[in-house]
């Protein structure tokens, strides 16, 4: 009851601050930018000629993937940056408070803010993906094979970042907790492109830095599940061997182990979180 | 605080000569920011229907120890009983009613949807029109749809204490809850406070402001430092008189006499004596008497009563020893 309470609180706060209004602008922006793109696409004329159906395929594939990165991006930090002023914030400005006083659980709290920023990151991810799956099919006629799946994935990538973010705000300041979690998201992102080459150039040292990074902050882990599952089957054959390390595909879907780890990931910060939240002194 | 079973243990015992339902009951708060002690050792209760009075200088505690019995700041030593349950179970503050000192509520909320949140969150059925004779009560009742966030520091303090009594609560805690009121609306808060009273809520009131505390409280509790410096009801906090005198001819057989008789402070002809607050009636004649035994040359004895802003100061000053009434 708390918890549903604080959560609606939480997307209300989304709304009436007008976050929801400049991602709208933005990605509305983003989509008729890509949707243009993407109609040159055809017919196309390279230094070879006419570019073949799977050539398109391929650049489609590696288009989206690279929109939707942009999308996970503005996702990751929208809601850090909403996540840090969530507990940090309120804390600060006294608003915790009169709301802590009342006869509610701080975890209860914790847990409303939570899934109110669940709500929202992964809902803008899922709804502002698939209107971009769309563009591209009414540009190209591709249509991703696991549209469904890799929507999931780009959810829970956002729903890592911003429980890491959770985290950060119950111990630093708010600013603070937005900067680290939106530069631990792009740190193990280039950390997990590092590894891709590493792997290309058969350096296993410098592969196990992706690997490493993919464990300690799932977000790359989520993110490259996803390519795979917007990526056309056979783009990565045509990309040839050399290419393997390129960052904007994927090699492979992600495992059912890489996928527990991620929920467990998800569950111990949050559990932290609350243990921290609830032994502060407001 | 330490672990529920191991405060229950001592609890228990010392529980069953306390009222019930005592509005407020705590033992023995301790609280350490780093090296610096806020609070050391304070106990006190606030009965049913009881307006109590926190005084004390900045720093001296008063909102650390607020924190503490509302469970939002963590005792190192200490205990904390809320309308009979301990502070650690969140439906002990089921019937409370917070303002805090740092009063700040969502900016972007209308005041009537603050008022639903907490209503919600209090998770008592409090109608509509309830909720706006709340509003109207602090004199936001025409200001209910606007946002918080256009509110100036009075408005909002206003709307806190409309929260603080929303949820029908039998205990009502107020940190400095006229700071950025102007006089009509400390009068508001006054005549707010003796309404709760005289309704059997519980009030417990921090205030700088001494007269609005005299005015109001049932007993008062002054922290100096993190400890009790005094606590006790007006009359036995206040009992205790002067006497001032105008005095010709004294030697040093006079002052002793007069030093005998209570604390005495000099200031040319006039003498002031302490009164002890045990004194039955005859201390001041005796002197009198004596002084004039003594050759003395009696030209004017007063009456002095002592307000609540000098017993204060006295007592922050340690000119005056520790009183404990309750």
């Amino acid at each position: 009851m708390t918890a549903l309470t604080v959560a609606g609180l939480t997307l209300r706060e989304a709304f009436r601050r007008r976050v929801v209004w400049a991602l709208l602008v933005l990605t509305v922006a983003l989509l008729a930018l890509s949707g243009w793109g993407f109609s040159k696409l055809i017919g196309l004329d390279t230094e070879l000629g006419t570019m073949t159906s799977g050539e398109a395929r391929l650049v489609a594939s590696v288009l989206l993937n690279l929109i939707m990165f942009g999308f996970s991006l503005i996702a990751a930090i929208g809601t850090a940056f909403l996540a840090g002023p969530t507990l940090a914030g309120e804390v600060e400005s006294g608003q915790a408070l009169a709301v802590l006083a009342r006869p509610v659980r701080r975890s209860a709290v914790l847990l409303g803010k939570w899934l109110g920023l669940v709500a929202f990151g992964s809902g803008y991810v899922v709804l502002a993906g698939l209107a971009q799956i769309l563009v591209v099919r009414a540009a190209v006629g591709y249509w991703p094979p696991a549209p469904a799946g890799g929507l999931a994935l780009l959810a829970a990538q956002t729903v890592v970042l911003l429980t890491l973010a959770l985290l950060l705000s119950s111990v630093v300041s708010p600013m603070a907790s937005g900067i680290i979690a939106v530069g631990l998201f792009g740190a193990t992102w280039v950390a997990g492109v590092v590894g891709g080459i590493g792997g290309a150039l058969g350096n296993e040292g410098v592969e196990r830095v992706g690997t490493v990074s993919r464990v300690v902050l799932p977000t790359d882990g989520l993110w490259r599940g996803a390519m795979n599952a917007f990526q056309d089957p056979i783009a990565l054959v045509q990309m040839g061997p050399g290419e393997a390390g390129f960052p904007f595909l994927s090699d492979g879907p992600l495992t059912v182990a890489y996928l527990a780890w991620a929920a467990v990931w998800i569950a111990v910060v949050w559990g932290l979180t609350a243990m921290s939240f609830s032994r502060r002194d407001i | 605080m330490t672990s529920d079973t191991a405060a229950a243990r001592p609890a228990a015992g010392e529980l069953t000569g306390l009222p019930p339902s005592a509005a407020v009951w705590c033992s023995g708060l301790h609280k350490r920011y780093g090296r610096r002690t806020a609070v050391d050792d304070v106990s006190f209760s606030v009965a049913r229907g009881e307006v109590l009075g926190l005084l004390g200088p900045n720093g001296a505690g008063k909102t650390s120890v607020i924190k503490m019995l509302l469970g939002l700041v963590r005792p190192d030593a200490g205990e904390v009983l809320l309308l009979g349950r301990r502070v650690t179970d969140p439906r002990s503050r089921s019937a409370v009613g917070y303002l805090p000192e740092l009063f700040r509520y969502q900016p972007w909320l209308t005041a009537a949807e603050v008022l639903d949140l907490h209503v919600r969150l209090a998770r008592v059925p409090v109608g509509a029109s309830e909720r706006r004779e709340c509003l109207a009560l602090v004199g936001l009742g025409d200001r209910a749809g606007d946002r918080v966030g256009g509110f100036s520091k009075g408005m909002q303090q206003r709307l806190g204490l409309a929260v603080a009594l929303v949820a029908r609560p039998e205990l009502v805690v107020l940190d400095e809850p006229t700071s950025a009121l102007d006089p009509l609306g400390r009068v508001d808060v006054r005549d707010i406070v003796l309404s709760l009273r005289s309704r059997g809520v519980a009030v417990l009131l921090n205030s700088h402001l001494i007269g609005e505390v005299e005015r109001v409280c049932d007993r008062v509790v002054i922290l100096d430092r993190g400890r009790v410096a005094a606590s006790g009801t007006l009359a036995e906090l206040l009992g205790q008189r002067e006497v001032r005198l105008r005095l010709g001819g004294l030697d040093g057989r006079a002052e002793d006499r007069l030093r005998a008789a209570g604390s005495l402070t000099r200031t040319g002809d006039w003498f002031t004596v302490a009164l002890p607050a045990e004194d039955d009636g005859v201390t001041v004649p005796d002197l009198v008497r004596d002084l004039v035994g003594l050759g003395v040359r009696v030209h004017a004895v007063e009456p002095v009563r002592i307000s609540l802003e000098e017993r204060l100061l006295g007592i922050l000053r340690h000119d005056e020893p520790e009183v404990s009434a309750r």
